[in-house]
């Protein structure tokens, strides 16, 4: 099969190249020069812009047509004025699109060589050039304009109830965190991310349990070392790593330790984290309600790409961004539209973040207030509170602030 | 070597030099020779680069099937069972975009021509300095090795797309090609630099300092001046662009944090804060925008000429062409954040970015309707070169609209980072400017190498490429717009997506068509360049400098005295003259106005 292929273009290429040698040969007869084009070829190059531009353009006008349709209709409230200013931004385009290949391709038909025609010597025309700076620059300045009103409206800022959802993107899925009842989301640190803690979530038991972790490996590693100190059996590359790696344990225990604790609206954020909800792989917001995302990522750059509701947001570690929206047509309602049971709203990443990226996808729901209020209910709580264990866990707090003092010690 | 001057000595004896080969075709310091060693170093590159995008586009077209040819070519490893890896597919998108944007576009395409064109067309015997001009070539070359060798280390390629965005470029725990394959892709970045920006300021030197007698600035070529441009926004921007890529090298390598913080990796924390991966993304763009019109001038000036030759009417509206380079040029240095809207970027921030990237509409808009009126009324010749560029007109208008789209924020939203993406840059800035090359190559292939290409296989090539390259980068405006997000290794995950998939087939079969029809030129080319027809001195009856030197290369270009300039570059069909071209070294008539 590969010999085949191969063969075939060798086969190819010396079939071409001894053409190309007979019909050198045969000019040379004729006496032709390469330089002077014949008639026959230019009036043919000539026409063939008017079939090309015949293809073309109906190619253009049947894509149109049969993909011109290119995503259902928004289902957010923002995007549907984003779809209007994008019909406006087309049909604008398109018009242009059609006048200028159509003049480019027609007089290049039109004005082709004639023998004994001299070309109109026409080197500049301040009118016309007046005429094509202004033109542009004036329907310009409507795109702008038009533009920016719309842009300025997506990107204003999120009402007060607007409910906010953080969006949490690693490698390769997306994780949802509701702020529950007190509507304050607990702070978070990348220090304190484990298998058990997906978001790193602060609180005064994790930084103890975390804490717990590091020192026993510090000291697991430290005891490696000191015993090879004596019997020197480990080769001394790995013990540089060793070494290295204890280096950077001290650092994470001590930007843990850095972590500060900061109150918001009288609660600290330390627990305000508790009565959070975190959903893996699905999202669900109420319709008609508007929604403010937070967006978060642990490891790299990925983008939060809802194409239904004309959104997106990249999602950047270390920085938080936002996107506001108010989902307008349930997913319910869109399945009925779209004649289409199987029917969902998708978020998908769209900033290239490894192998999976192109699978990097989560549901999203979009349902009645009722609906919305029955589904988050049913999510589990972060840790539930514990009312009748309250002073085990204030003593857990005193015990955790005791390993941070005693920690900070040298 | 002996070291030219523009002014001076007649230099009669230049074609004596006895040479050996390695001084003439390897370690040459003639323009000619260099530009000829640039345009085969970019063919070479062009080749590899328009191979890797077949081979990614045979996934696309047909998910999960099994090509043969792809196991043959990237072995057991990268594509088992003939079905293309994940983190393959990312390398070869990667570095397609690499090579084709700076390797070919750039390296390739200003390197070929501001080092043929400068000193011929503006009457110098050399560049300001031989030696600086071999050194680029040679850091040029240096860096294209590295890149292809880059494709064959341990865990591949770069694969984190050609914007090398970090965090994914800085970790090799992310992705295998950011290991070995994204250092050699830095290494090489900062020699491509080093070249561009030696380079460049040769080409800025030169023209400012060695035109002939009577080359005023507002005389010469259009070529010349949008390679001038050209070579100063790379002066300009380059040095960000090495800024930028040094500061990943340092965070891969000597475990700073310019582009990290709060990342959780691998099952750790790492041990960085405080940076910031979008700092990357306006240093990177500060360079990537120019550079897109760094690809692109020079496209545009080629086809100037060579529109005005054929056309056989002087360019219109000179003045304005200029203007619109210039005002391009400018512009071109405050738009980068339109890359950037949905990065978290200050929206306000953002409606600046809109202004003024739409306001490069208004120059661009200039040129467009210039060239048409260059045709009109025109006396119209169809060389192959003619083709290209009209066919350039052609892709500048169409992939130009669609820009309008993108650098509105607020519709940018929707389809930032999709196939729409895809379909505007490649048609407005790759077609554009490979047509540009094409062009300049069939136009100055007489120049370069003293015979004639083939007509006829030059309109077969570009016919087959003008509807290949529309038909594999048209239709992607649609997948695009039904939210198809690029560098997806399939489509077949999300259900939504599934009524374009028809078009990717499609779109796939153009660029394995597209991609085989480039072999006619491959043959032409090379064929020509031992067995074409014998040019004449001027075969296009040209009023550029270019075409009054010896058809046989000699050092300095000119054999006795430099010539003197009279009049502009485009007087063709003035009605004062009897022939339809009136070459620049021709002197005023009496009474004759200059233009």
């Amino acid at each position: 099969m590969k010999l085949l292929i191969i063969l075939i273009v060798v086969l190819a290429i010396i079939a071409i190249a001894q053409l190309t040698k007979v019909y050198e040969m045969s000019r040379s007869l004729r006496k032709n020069k390469e330089e002077d084009i014949p008639a026959a070829d230019n009036k043919m190059n000539a026409s063939l812009w008017l079939v090309w531009m015949f293809v073309f353009f109906c190619a253009t006008i049947y894509l149109y047509i049969k993909y011109g349709n290119y995503l259902p209709e928004s289902a957010s409230e923002h995007g549907v004025a984003m779809d209007q200013l994008m019909l406006v931004n087309i049909a604008l385009i398109t018009v242009v699109f059609f006048i200028v290949n159509f003049f480019l391709f027609y007089f290049a038909w039109k004005y082709q060589y004639k023998k004994g025609n001299k070309a109109k010597f026409f080197a500049h025309d301040n009118r016309l050039e007046m005429l094509w700076t202004l033109v542009p620059g004036v329907t310009l300045a409507f795109i702008i304009v038009y533009g920016l009103i719309t842009w300025n409206a997506i990107t204003g800022p999120a009402s007060a109830d607007a409910i906010q959802i953080e969006v949490y993107s690693r490698q390769f899925d997306w994780t949802v965190r509701y702020s529950g009842d007190d509507k304050t989301f607990g702070a978070s640190s990348f220090n304190l991310i484990s298998s058990s803690n997906p978001l790193g979530l602060i609180s005064a038991e994790g930084i103890r349990e975390k804490l717990e972790e590091i020192e026993g490996d510090i000291e697991n590693l430290e005891s490696q070392i000191k015993a090879n100190e004596s019997d020197h059996l480990l080769p001394e590359s790995y013990v540089k790593s060793l070494e290295d790696r204890v280096y950077r344990l001290k650092r994470h225990k001590q930007r843990i330790m850095d972590l500060d604790e900061t109150e918001v609206n009288g609660l600290s954020t330390w627990e305000t984290g508790f009565d959070d909800k975190v959903v893996k792989g699905e999202m669900h917001i109420p319709v008609n309600k508007e929604v403010e995302f937070i967006f978060r990522s642990q490891d790299v750059i990925h983008s939060a790409y809802m194409p239904h509701f004309r959104a997106q947001m990249n999602t950047v570690p270390g920085t938080p961004t936002r996107f506001k929206m108010k989902p307008t047509i349930t997913t319910a309602e869109m399945r009925n539209k779209l004649g289409d049971s199987n029917f969902d709203y998708i978020l998908l990443c769209n900033k290239v973040c490894g192998a999976a990226h192109f699978n990097m996808q989560m549901k999203i729901v979009v349902e009645t207030e009722e609906e919305y209020n029955a589904w988050l209910a049913a999510q589990k709580e972060v840790k539930a509170p514990e009312t009748e264990e309250e002073g085990d866990s204030a003593g857990a707090e005193s015990e955790k602030k005791d390993t941070v003092t005693t920690a900070m010690k040298p | 070597m002996i070291k030219m001057e523009s002014t001076g000595h007649a230099h009669d004896h230049g074609h004596h030099h006895k040479e050996s080969f390695i001084s003439k075709y390897i370690f040459s310091q003639d323009h000619k020779m260099i530009s000829k060693q640039f345009l085969v170093t970019a063919i070479f590159m062009g080749v590899i680069a328009v191979m890797l995008s077949i081979f990614f586009r045979l996934q696309l077209g047909w998910p999960g099937e099994k090509f043969d040819i792809l196991n043959a070519f990237l072995g057991d490893k990268w594509a088992p069972d003939g079905i293309l890896d994940k983190n393959a597919y990312l390398a070869l998108v990667t570095i397609h975009g690499t090579i084709m944007v700076f390797f070919v576009l750039t390296g390739g395409l200003s390197g070929t021509f501001a080092n043929l064109l400068i000193p011929l067309q503006i009457g110098a015997r050399d560049m300001a300095s031989g030696f600086l001009n071999m050194l680029s070539y040679w850091f040029f070359l240096i860096s294209s090795i590295i890149m292809v060798a880059s494709l064959f280390v341990e865990g591949g390629a770069a694969s984190g797309g050609w914007t090398i965005y970090p965090p994914l470029s800085v970790l090799p725990q992310a992705m295998p090609g950011s290991g070995m394959g994204m250092t050699l892709w830095l290494i090489s970045m900062v020699l491509f630099v080093a070249s561009s920006l030696i380079g460049g300021l040769n080409y800025v030197v030169t023209i400012i300092n060695l035109r002939t007698k009577g080359m005023k600035m507002t005389r010469m070529p259009l070529t010349i001046w949008a390679l001038l441009v050209t070579a100063i926004l790379g002066i300009l921007s380059f040095p960000v662009l090495v800024s930028a890529v040094v500061l990943l090298l340092m965070d891969r390598m000597a475990g700073t944090a310019f582009y990290l913080s709060d990342i959780y990796i691998g099952g750790e924390a790492l041990d960085v804060t405080g940076g910031s991966p979008i700092l990357f993304q306006h240093l990177f763009w500060f360079l990537g925008h120019p550079e897109v019109y760094i690809v692109l001038l020079p496209a545009l000036g080629i086809s100037s000429e060579i529109i005005s030759t054929n056309s056989r009417k002087p360019i219109f509206g000179y003045k304005a062409m200029i203007g619109s380079i210039l005002a391009i040029g400018f512009l071109s240095f405050i738009v980068w954040g339109h890359h950037m809207y949905v990065t978290g970027m200050n929206p306000f921030l953002g409606s600046v970015f809109v202004f003024t990237t739409l306001l490069i509409a208004i120059p661009s808009a200039v040129k467009a309707f210039n060239y048409i009126t260059t045709m009109w009324k025109g006396n119209i010749r169809f060389t192959p070169a003619m083709l290209f560029s009209v066919g350039l007109v052609s892709t500048f208008v169409t992939g130009g609209l669609t820009g309008i789209i993108l650098a509105d924020s607020a519709l940018d939203v929707n389809v930032h980072d999709t196939y729409f993406v895809v379909a505007h840059f490649h048609i407005v800035m790759g077609m554009s400017a490979i047509f540009g090359m094409l062009g300049g190559i069939y136009h100055w292939f007489p120049k370069m190498f003293g015979r004639m290409m083939n007509n006829k296989l030059g309109y077969a090539h570009f016919w087959l490429t003008l509807v290949c390259g529309f038909g594999v980068f048209f239709p992607m405006h649609f997948v695009g717009m039904a939210g198809s997000p690029r560098r997806y290794y399939a489509y077949s995950e999300f259900e939504f997506l599934d009524w374009v998939q028809d078009l990717n087939p499609v779109i796939s079969t153009f660029a394995i068509v597209g991609g085989a029809a480039q072999i006619l030129f491959l043959i032409n080319f090379f064929h020509s360049m031992f067995y074409g027809q014998k040019a004449s001195q001027n075969p296009w009856h040209s009023n550029t400098l270019e075409w009054t030197t010896p058809v046989q290369h000699i050092h300095g270009n000119w054999p006795g005295a430099l010539p003197e300039v009279h009049r502009w570059a485009y007087d063709y069909s003035n009605p004062d003259h009897e022939e339809d071209y009136v070459p620049q070294v021709v002197p005023l008539k009496p009474g004759e106005h200059a233009h």
